[in-house]
């Protein structure tokens, strides 16, 4: 079966062969890949869900203004995670060059390309770490009970609800409690699959320098890392279409 | 990638696998640590049978109170200490064990155990293959129900109890700890189990799915497939689709109970430390949507595997083909897509929009169409059969009666009008009892009839078996069919003690006798359990490869294969499965190439 042509008449779906003409563990990836969409989904899902029964939602050209050593007066709406998602998509870039790069057995090449990889899946963590650093740390002036407080960003309250009149100035209150569960919930989600995504591919880039794979012949794991790399970026892709888009 | 590199792949795994069973085996590579798929099915199903006993001594513990609720047993109270103080179980105790033998006897004992042993004995072995796709992976997923089972029993011996929010855990109850003792730690065993259960179950379902659609045998298409395959093929697609739902389900409870997060609650005041908590905007019926997204699939991925090993076994011993096998696919598939769309049926009375309710109405009676197919396909393969009553065949043969019985009782719960009367009820108890847990539990008890002489290389002792199969078939009509007149009466389901209600004292009798049944069919599975360990040891020796006359290729394995199955090539298929009393002919295996002169069935 090794070396049979297949020929024309070849019929894919009567036994001893793949149907699709991909190994077993291409097909289990895929397949894990649509149950993960799931839950994804179900995440998103809720979030629209609850986002939608509100009456007030904040807008995110105003949460999502800041930049790193931009200073506390930049207003700077979704520029820094426009960076973040530039630097995924980059690092999806990458891992087709690494990939590509497998199919003509260059080890030279899938080093570099996974390096890159990996570097730009810290990157984006390392993003995602300032941007909850900056929400979790910075305070709003909110008005709560007749007065003025700070408020901070967390999983149980925040400062961005609507905008009031006081004492002749306006001034925020607090946000809608849901807002900040389901954005720590879900980037912090989809963060621990790029921190995964990470830990992947330094295993495939260890595996790689080992010759693990010019040994085996083929270099079909670093595919398999590359479908889960690119999936996480296209989540990334939703979840930045549904928290800072919408 | 290449198909060079493809074929490498295949190449290198069979290389492997070929030579594996050369290698000396130690004790833990061979029974703990096993990479056989046929190992990790006996390790499935003995887990299964450890949750069983106990999921169904719970269910005679809780029996007990319903029954007899003014009686006190000392002896519980020896057993079980402050739980049954005074030798009567208390409430909090009772709601934990209604809780635990519903999660328990769903999720442990007829997914994992029946999905568990039977996909992973036959997949391989009717495909054709060596062993699952990826064995090790294989191994693992037992492994994690191994870690779930092992959280979900230390539930019991937390300070405050096991879960005891009903197994659908619906918050706010189950988000608050202050809200009942069963709502505090063994909550989070529960959340955690049932995490570690999810995975499990992903691992375990990729395998299944990966090994049917790659790794069948030369000549075995898809339309030749026994329906065995097929309904753990689509089992396999339910629960890969529908448990990370659950999981995502999960994991926002968890962040209720612990981050202070505000996915389900809101505006929720604890009368008992005379708090108002600060969580707004968040929805319960949220997670009545993400549970029952998976709850509904997963009592397909509960009956679908019980539907395939009857199908089976039900041509098998009537001797003729199966009638109707593209119909049955066909069923298997509407099934398969219909129980991703009827979840709300579940929350009618939850204020859901009538319009809307109108819709999952439709959907649901939508189901009894293949149901109906299913059904008919097996009484007319039954039909002018020459039937083999062996035991397997007759817990098939119950399996059937139960699912008509308990599927005509699903058709009145679909109607949401009639749902309004119904819901929560004994109505309810009585209709998925009959038609999901005692007819699966019948599937299972078929397939490990059929196939015990492939694990072991023995038989079951039939005449514990015949015991076995009327008790439990009289027993689980006389358990199960009052009840339907309790719950259309109003009896609500759940409650430790229906008889302080006036209209309901009328059945003070008929629930004794319901406890009485079921504390007699409890120890008649005694009795099979007693059969099963016997028989592995001292139980009939086989001398045919092929006990039953079976067509499929598991019996073309020597009588107790290694690792690898087919010592030699695996052999090639040539026709479909059923071909029984052909050309006069009793049965003529899959292997068999198709004679000069004679049609194939395609």
């Amino acid at each position: 079966m090794a070396q049979a042509a297949i020929p024309q008449e070849h019929k894919w779906w009567s036994g001893g062969k793949s149907p699709f003409n991909v190994s077993y563990g291409k097909l289990m990836m895929w397949y894990f890949l649509m149950s993960d969409t799931f839950t994804f989904g179900a995440f998103l899902i809720s979030y629209g869900t609850i986002r939608f029964s509100q009456e007030y939602w904040p807008n995110p050209n105003h949460v999502f203004n800041s930049f790193p050593f931009a200073g506390h007066e930049a207003n700077l709406p979704l520029a820094f995670v426009s960076l973040m998602t530039f630097i995924l998509i980059i690092s999806s870039v990458t891992m087709v060059l690494a990939v590509h790069a497998g199919h003509n057995m260059d080890k030279k090449g899938v080093q570099k390309y996974m390096l890159l990889t990996i570097l730009g899946g810290l990157a984006f963590l390392g993003c995602q770490a300032w941007e909850w650093t900056h929400l979790l740390t910075g305070a709003h002036h909110v008005l709560i009970d007749g007065q003025i407080q700070e408020l901070n960003t967390t999983v149980s309250h925040n400062p961005w609800g609507p905008q009031v009149m006081h004492n002749g100035e306006l001034v925020g209150t607090p946000g809608p409690v849901a807002f900040g569960g389901y954005f720590f919930g879900i980037t912090g989600f989809h963060g621990f699959h790029v921190f995964s995504g990470v830990v992947i591919n330094i295993i495939m880039y260890i595996m790689t320098t080992r010759d693990v794979f010019h040994n085996r012949g083929h270099y079909e794991m670093i595919e398999k890392a590359g479908l889960y790399w690119h999936f996480v970026d296209l989540v990334w892709v939703f979840v930045f279409l549904c928290f800072y888009l919408i | 990638m290449s198909h060079e590199a493809v074929m490498h792949a295949h190449a290198a795994v069979g290389h492997e696998e070929h030579h594996g069973h050369h290698h000396h085996e130690s004790f833990i590579s061979k029974y703990i640590f096993s990479q056989d798929h046929k190992m990790i099915s006996k390790q499935f199903l003995f887990t299964g049978i450890v949750w069983a006993i106990l999921g169904g001594l719970m269910s005679v513990l809780f029996r007990l109170q319903l029954g007899y609720p003014n009686e006190t047993f000392p002896i519980l109270e020896d057993l079980l200490g402050k739980w049954a103080k005074g030798g009567k179980i208390q409430p909090e105790f009772y709601y934990a064990l209604v809780t635990m033998h519903g999660t328990v006897l769903v999720f442990f004992v007829l997914t994992a155990g029946l999905s568990g042993t039977f996909s992973n004995l036959l997949i391989p072995l009717q495909c054709g293959a060596r062993d699952m796709a990826s064995p090790f992976l294989n191994m693992l997923s037992y492994w994690f129900f191994f870690a779930a089972s092992i959280v979900m029993i230390s539930s019991f011996f937390v300070e405050t109890g096991a879960a005891s929010g009903g197994w659908t855990s619906y918050p706010p109850l189950s988000a608050i700890g202050d809200f009942s003792e069963g709502s505090k730690a063994g909550m989070d065993c529960w959340l955690i189990s049932m995490a570690l259960f999810i995975v499990s179950s992903l691992l375990g379902g990729l395998n299944y799915i990966a090994t049917i659609l790659n790794m069948r045998t030369k000549g075995l298409s898809m339309t030749k497939l026994p329906l065995t395959i097929w309904a753990f093929f689509f089992t396999a697609v339910l629960g890969v689709l529908s448990f990370p739902v659950l999981l995502s389900g999960a994991i926002l409870l968890l962040f209720d109970r612990h981050l202070g997060t505000s996915f389900y609650l809101s505006d929720v005041f604890v009368s008992k430390t005379q708090t108002a908590l600060p969580n707004e905007g968040g929805s319960a019926i949220l997670y009545q949507h993400l549970f029952w997204f998976l709850g509904h699939p997963e009592v397909y991925i509960i009956l679908l595997p019980a539907m395939g090993m009857a199908s089976e076994i039900i041509s098998t011993n009537s001797r003729k083909p199966i009638f109707g096998y593209m119909a049955m696919v066909g069923s298997l598939f509407a099934i398969c897509i219909l129980a991703f769309l009827v979840w709300a049926h579940h929350m009618f009375v939850t204020g859901l929009n009538p319009f809307l309710g109108a819709a999952f109405v439709l959907l649901t009676l939508l189901i009894a169409v293949p149901s109906a197919i299913k059904v008919f396909n097996w009484l007319t393969t039954l039909w002018k059969g020459n039937i083999r009553f062996t035991p397997a065949m007759l817990f098939a043969i119950g399996f059937v009666s139960l699912f008509i019985s308990g599927g005509l009782t699903g058709i009145y719960l679909g109607n949401s009008a009639l749902d309004y009367q119904l819901h929560d009820t004994y109505f309810v108890v009585a209709h998925f009892h009959i038609v999901m847990g005692v007819a699966s539990m019948f599937g299972m008890f078929a397939g490990i009839y059929h196939w015990f002489p492939k694990m072991y290389g023995r038989y079951l002792n039939h005449t514990l078996g015949y015991i076995h199969f009327w008790v439990t078939m009289i027993g689980a009509y006389m358990i199960f069919w009052p009840m339907h007149y309790q719950g259309l009466a109003g009896a609500p389901r759940r409650y430790y003690d229906i008889s302080n209600w006036h209209f309901l004292k009328g059945f003070d009798g008929l629930n004794q006798f319901i406890s009485t049944v079921a504390l007699i069919v409890f120890a008649t599975q005694i009795l099979f359990v007693f059969n099963y360990f016997f028989s592995m040891f001292r139980g009939r020796k086989l001398k045919n490869p092929n006990p039953w006359g079976s067509n499929t290729l598991e019996w073309t394995t020597p009588i107790n294969p290694g690792h690898g199955n087919w010592p030699g090539e695996i052999p090639e298929v040539h026709r479909w499965a059923y071909d029984y009393s052909k050309d006069g002919r009793e049965f003529i295996p899959q292997t068999e190439p198709i004679g000069a002169g004679e049609s194939g069935h395609h």
